[in-house]
């Protein structure tokens, strides 16, 4: 059972990370983005072929899947700029679902359907990371999360966030104010695609193997699940969405009723939280907020 | 000295030519007006003018340097400012950020292989950039009477304080000319009253303004310079008195005398 619970936090972890992404651009930009699974995928692949094929520890492979998980976010962050909203949503949808279909198809490279296995473990100064004695590897995922949200956090309040914002709330308006809307967002689009493939390197050394029908749309639908639930905006609430997501979506077998609730009953219930939230509490359960100029943290408020 | 012109400005939409072959000009230091009946093309020609459409034909130039075509981005750090027909706020940020905004683009510039330090150093040093910025906006805030107001949300505040806003955060880039939309409507006599005396302050700290505005009073009363357009086309320009006098004029507001 604490095994279980420790299965559910590390996962919380790992998704909060892409959660983290995606609020900044969804959050802060305000681009409607559905392909964090498609930088997840290509995070998790980077760390499994370099550490198979070529031997690499996980920090080696960390960043180099940071980068390439980033240089994808421009690859698609730039052609895609100009859509707005819906048409965003959709290309970016599409783009995931190529990531997916390529790693399905490219055999050589990727083993295919059948994925890679035996990915060696994680070391840390000649102690393995083992992944079966789940406390370590906690650790592991929530200093990176830590380190994650600390930069993000401070990036949503300098300059940079605020450019953001200001992008979100109107493009035009920012664009005479002499921000480079362009440039912004392609940084935003490669930001948050890297961290996202920092939790794919993560996922795939904890689960030791990686297979294409890990990534699929409903990874980028539960992301945004957590940003919504959570609260767009606010790193904490993303962070703290990411958990509650998680745990709802493990529910059935934390209570043992997995024989009796069908696995479907994660997508209805993701699509009711969409839904509640939407009418409700638009603002998330956090609010929107942590930060404001000239304002102590404590005296922040969340929106009405 | 003109501080911005155009040369034989057109925007055609397919046959439709929502500017055609204008010439505008405005002096540098003074107020120039744009009036016109609605549709006669003149916020076509801001958006040209300000980088937020392209010319299909002509030249602008600022300062005597050709800007055609630029985006407005780039525009906008040559110290040019707009103001919207509509407001443009930023509207989820509080008022004190939406002016720090306009700064924006002045602040870290700094050469590529600085980048790293300036990282650091913002981080130990109390984020100067950043306190200078705040310091500046507050001073517009200050300006503009609204220092009140500086950690609410740019949507709650009142309409006609969203446009003094709107400026606020256009003043706030140093710019060295501005361009209003309208800036008076939907005010009340009052708060145009008021609206006027404070584009006159803002003239008389330097800056060039221009302004489309339907409020013939204001316009009659603060504006050096009127260029008038009708059916995308420069019908008059010259000091209030011609403007009025002008038959052409009178015939587009009014209609021709059967």
């Amino acid at each position: 059972m604490v095994n279980f619970f420790l299965l559910i936090l590390i996962y919380s972890g790992i998704y909060a990370l892409m959660a983290i992404g995606q609020n900044l651009i969804t959050g802060y930009t305000g681009m409607l983005s559905l392909c964090q699974a498609g930088f997840f995928a290509i995070g998790s692949y980077v760390t499994a072929i370099l550490a198979t094929s070529l031997g690499w520890s996980l920090w080696a492979t960390l960043p180099v899947a940071a980068l390439l998980s980033a240089m994808f976010g421009v690859l698609i962050g730039l052609p895609t700029l100009r859509l707005k909203g819906d048409y965003l949503a959709i290309a970016t949808l599409g783009f995931g679902e190529i990531v997916r279909n390529v790693l399905n198809n490219w055999d050589s490279l990727t083993g295919g359907p059948m994925g890679i296995q035996r990915i060696p473990m994680a070391t840390i100064f000649s102690f393995t990371i083992n992944p079966y004695k789940k406390w370590a590897f906690l650790a592991l995922v929530i200093l990176i999360v830590v380190i994650s949200y600390y930069l993000f956090e401070r990036l949503g309040r300098s300059r940079m966030g605020r450019a953001l914002q200001a992008i979100r709330d109107d493009e035009i308006a920012a664009a005479s104010m002499g921000i480079n809307v362009t440039k912004y967002k392609v940084w935003a689009f490669a930001i948050g695609a890297s961290v996202a493939g920092i939790a794919g390197s993560l996922q795939s050394v904890f689960s030791l193997s990686v297979t294409p029908n890990s990534y699929t749309f409903m990874v980028s639908i539960m992301v945004l699940c957590m940003v919504v639930l959570g609260g767009m905006g606010n790193f904490a609430a993303v962070i703290l969405g990411a958990f509650i997501i998680q745990l709802i979506s493990y529910f059935p077998q934390l209570t043992g009723l997995s024989s009796v609730i069908p696995p479907q009953f994660k997508q209805i219930l993701f699509g009711l939280i969409l839904v509640v939230m939407m009418i409700w509490r638009p603002q998330g359960i956090i609010g929107v907020r942590s930060y404001r100029v000239g304002q102590k943290k404590s005296k922040a408020k969340g929106a009405k | 000295m003109k501080l911005l012109q155009t040369e034989k400005l057109t925007r055609a939409y397919g046959g439709v030519m929502a500017v055609n072959e204008v010439d505008f000009s405005a002096q540098e230091g003074l107020i120039t007006g744009l009036i016109g009946p609605n549709g006669a093309g003149k916020t076509t020609l801001f958006n040209n003018m300000t980088g937020l459409d392209i010319p299909t034909e002509g030249k602008v130039f600022f300062d005597e340097k050709e800007i055609t075509g630029f985006p407005s981005h780039k525009i906008a750090r040559l110290g040019i400012a707009r103001t919207f027909q509509n407001i443009r706020l930023f509207k989820e940020m509080s008022v004190i950020e939406n002016v720090m905004i306009g700064r924006h683009f002045m602040t870290g510039e700094s050469p590529h292989k600085k980048r790293l330090t300036n990282m650091f150093k913002s981080y130990f040093f109390m984020e100067s950039e950043e306190a200078l910025m705040l310091e500046n906006a507050h001073k517009w805030l200050n300006f503009f009477d609204m220092d009140e107001f500086a950690n609410e949300d740019a949507k709650n505040l009142p309409y006609g304080r969203q446009r003094e806003l709107e400026i606020a955060r256009a003043l706030a880039s140093n710019p060295k000319i501005l361009f209003l939309d309208e800036p008076a409507a939907g005010m009340n006599p009052q708060e145009t009253e008021h609206l006027m005396d404070t584009i006159r302050k803002i003239r008389d700290t330097g800056v060039t303004v221009v302004l489309i505005e339907h409020d013939m009073k204001l316009v009659m009363s603060i504006c050096d310079n009127i260029t008038v357009l009708n059916y995308g086309q420069k019908i008059a320009q010259g000091t209030p008195k011609e403007i009025k006098n002008n038959p052409l004029v009178i015939e587009a507001y009014l209609g021709k005398e059967e």
